[in-house]
């Protein structure tokens, strides 16, 4: 490869990869040190948490488990950043959306053959997750108001209609008749919930455990996840083949070419004949389906009912926004970022129980890489132009150069 | 006749709420009014309004003494804004993500320290109202009406709506304030007849952020002399919508905080006088009529045309 390929492909493409990675690496070493403050052993604190997260079949589990709306969030997200919104709204789409799937589920859930009943329900879920993106989208396009503020105004609303509805209308009758009152709604009936990955590879004829298979070790964990009972469901497959949708969406078809036009030049665009404030709206309630359909997801496939607002949303609303932007707001990047965030989560979890450290010691490395990553972009930009100025420069150096040996 | 003297004082206690109430919004709202004048937008307020409570409270919970507090409070303000100011104005990162990026670190750690520290609510005792003892019997909190409305706050909330006039004059009055304006509202300009934006934003990001934990430590050592992990609700996020509220006025500032602390005082007090309104449905209030204030449409005139614009020195 000669030096200029190489200059090209490393400040293209490997820069794209290595700023945020020293971003989460400084995030961790901040984080590190606010542990040693407190007399925690910084490094045994991290190998719990690594281990937790990615050492065993029910922690690797559990991080793909978490992965999932952290995937569909990110990708809503990776669509409102790239079409130039800003949706810090996730958490009220994602809980609007599960609340809406639980209501149909108790409610008519019975009647509906699985299947068929799963995806009606997916569809509900993103269709009320895309309204809630739909109304800051449309404030912002008509009445130019700011949809930062009004996406954190409408996940406060969306967790005060949670509880009013978890304690009034959609409480599960059964707390009632116990008089316990605890805020949540009924059991979806059975028929509604997602396949497992073990009942998928019960039926692809795998039984056996590892341990009966001789498999031994690591490998024998990750057969694990894959076959023995864990609470991994077929909605990380969904969230996969979401991402590779929206990356078609996004790159191979006109509407998320529009989209991405406003993203990048509002004038541009507009000069362009592109309608902005209809692209404004439609990459907001895209972006509001996608947390929509996380909420449905963590529903169908996880928790079956929903319960506390703000314990089903679990900030994912946030992490999302992380996942998104460690990603590069592609949709493809956003599937190994979010099994790394899921991984960051629970391996928080676990350090918790094992040292005795909160857990919210991962929001505040979260922000920290939130503030890194956006600041590598300055010099991720500055190291480009002079990459770009240094090649143009060498290239009229020849062409003038070759000038002068012609007239000469 | 009884009727009547507790309708009477219901208002007076809904009154009396709102202006006390107003307080971390008036703080927090003027200080993010510098940033955004200066045209930069902190959407990191809440984050650093818990980072304040949290030390302001610890500090009075370790020494007693409410003014150390107060000093503790803007002195992690003014780190978090010196953080802000480097990623922000410097490193001239997006400034819708980068300050969900500081709330997100200042709930956590706040939360982290609260957890590890302290870990379970405490109270301490933080400013005390003032009753304006003029004699030996006779004080200005006697006056009827007036008196239970007026002359029962701490210190920290009539250093807030001092604020106010304050911020009017340094802006409209002093050059630092002239600067601050033309920095926001045009950089370039700003730039080529001598101001250095840079260090003009620096001060104002700085400034709002020690306003921002004084905000923050008015909520745990003045109103309600406890810290809990996320203390603030949101209200950090309000503050911010407040200035756009307030078409970036100190006295529309003002109009706004009292709006938000009144409705609040009310959502209260429907509460405490078991009204027929659902708990859940009046807490949704305030938020709602964020939504409905950013939408008014005579108000974004006035937006500092340079809001959220990074500034670079050209060579030209």
């Amino acid at each position: 490869m000669s030096k200029t390929k190489f200059n090209r492909f490393f400040y293209d493409h490997l820069l794209n990869l290595l700023l945020p990675l020293l971003a989460v690496l400084a995030a961790l070493l901040v984080g590190a040190l606010i542990l040693w403050v407190q007399g925690v052993d910084p490094w045994e604190a991290y190998k719990a948490m690594f281990l937790g997260a990615f050492g065993s079949k029910n922690g690797l589990a559990d991080t793909l488990v978490k992965s999932v709306p952290l995937m569909l969030v990110g990708l809503g997200i990776a669509i409102a950043f790239r079409g130039g919104v800003i949706n810090i709204g996730a958490e009220g789409q994602l809980i609007t959306g599960a609340l809406f799937v639980t209501f149909l589920g108790v409610t008519f859930g019975e009647k509906a053959p699985g299947a068929v009943g799963i995806l009606l329900l997916l569809f509900a879920g993103a269709l009320m997750g895309g309204l809630w993106g739909a109304i800051p989208g449309w404030l912002k396009a008509q009445l130019g108001v700011n949809e930062i503020l009004s996406t954190i105004m409408m996940n406060a609303i969306a967790i005060q209609i949670g509880y009013y509805l978890l304690r009034g209308p959609m409480i599960d009758p059964a707390e009632l008749a116990a008089g316990t009152n605890i805020p949540h709604s009924a059991r979806l009936p059975k028929n509604l919930d997602m396949a497992r990955f073990t009942d998928m590879a019960k039926a692809l004829g795998f039984t056996k455990r590892a341990k009966e298979l001789g498999i031994e070790g690591y490998a024998g964990q990750l057969y694990g996840v894959l076959v023995e009972p864990t609470r991994l469901h077929i909605g990380f497959l969904f969230a996969i083949l979401m991402a590779i949708l929206v990356y078609i969406f996004l790159w191979r078809t006109t509407i998320g070419y529009k989209i991405r036009a406003v993203g990048l030049n509002r004038q541009a665009a507009r000069y362009a004949g592109i309608n902005v404030k209809r692209n404004m709206v439609l990459s907001m309630t895209l972006s509001g389906a996608f947390a929509g359909l996380a909420g449905a997801v963590e529903i169908l496939g996880l928790h079956h009912r929903m319960f506390e607002p703000t314990s089903v949303s679990a900030g994912y609303g946030f992490t999302g926004i992380v996942a998104a932007l460690f990603g590069g707001l592609h949709p493809l990047g956003i599937i190994p970022s979010s099994i790394l965030f899921g991984g960051l989560l629970v391996g928080g979890d676990k350090m918790q129980r094992a040292m005795q450290i909160p857990q919210v010691l991962i929001t505040a490395i979260l922000g920290l890489i939130v503030l890194f990553v956006v600041s590598t972009d300055f010099f991720k930009r500055k190291l480009q132009t002079r990459r770009i100025s240094e090649e143009a420069e060498t290239f009229f150096e020849k062409e003038t150069g070759a000038g002068e040996e012609a007239s000469a | 006749m009884t009727q009547e003297l507790t309708f009477a004082v219901i208002i007076i206690g809904i009154l009396h709420s709102g202006i006390r109430l107003a307080t971390p919004y008036l703080y927090a709202g003027l200080g993010e009014m510098f940033d955004q004048r200066a045209g930069v937008l902190n959407l990191g307020v809440d984050g650093i309004m818990l980072m304040g409570a949290f030390f302001g409270f610890y500090a009075v919970y370790q020494t007693g003494n409410a003014w150390l507090g107060v000093a503790a409070a803007v002195l992690v303000g003014i780190v978090m804004g010196l953080l802000m100011a480097v990623v922000s104005i410097s490193f001239q990162a997006e400034q819708g993500i980068s300050g969900i990026g500081l709330y997100m670190f200042g709930l956590g750690l706040s939360s982290l320290l609260f957890k590890t520290m302290l870990g379970t609510v405490e109270g301490v005792q933080g400013f005390s109202e003032l009753k304006f003892q003029i004699t030996q019997n006779f004080s200005l909190y006697d006056i009827p009406i007036i008196g239970p409305i007026f002359f029962n706050h701490s210190v920290l909330t009539y250093g807030a709506f001092l604020l106010v006039p304050i911020s009017a004059y340094v802006l409209n009055k002093t050059t630092w304030g002239l600067k601050i304006k033309a920095a926001g509202q045009n950089p370039e300009a700003a730039d080529s007849l001598g101001v250095n934006v840079t260090t003009v934003r620096y001060m104002t990001v700085i400034l709002g952020a020690a306003l921002a934990g004084l905000a923050g430590a008015s909520l745990s050592i003045s109103l309600l002399n406890i810290f809990q992990e996320n203390m603030t609700n949101g209200m950090g996020f309000i503050a911010v919508a407040l200035v756009y509220f307030g078409s970036w006025r100190p006295y529309g500032v003002l109009a706004g905080a009292l709006l938000f602390s009144t409705v609040n005082a009310l959502q209260l007090w429907a509460q405490v006088l078991n009204l027929p309104i659902p708990s859940d449905v009046a807490v949704m209030l305030p938020y709602l009529l964020t939504i409905i204030a950013l939408a008014m449409p005579f108000r974004r005139a006035a937006q500092p045309a340079a809001l959220t614009r990074p500034f670079t020195r050209g060579d030209n």
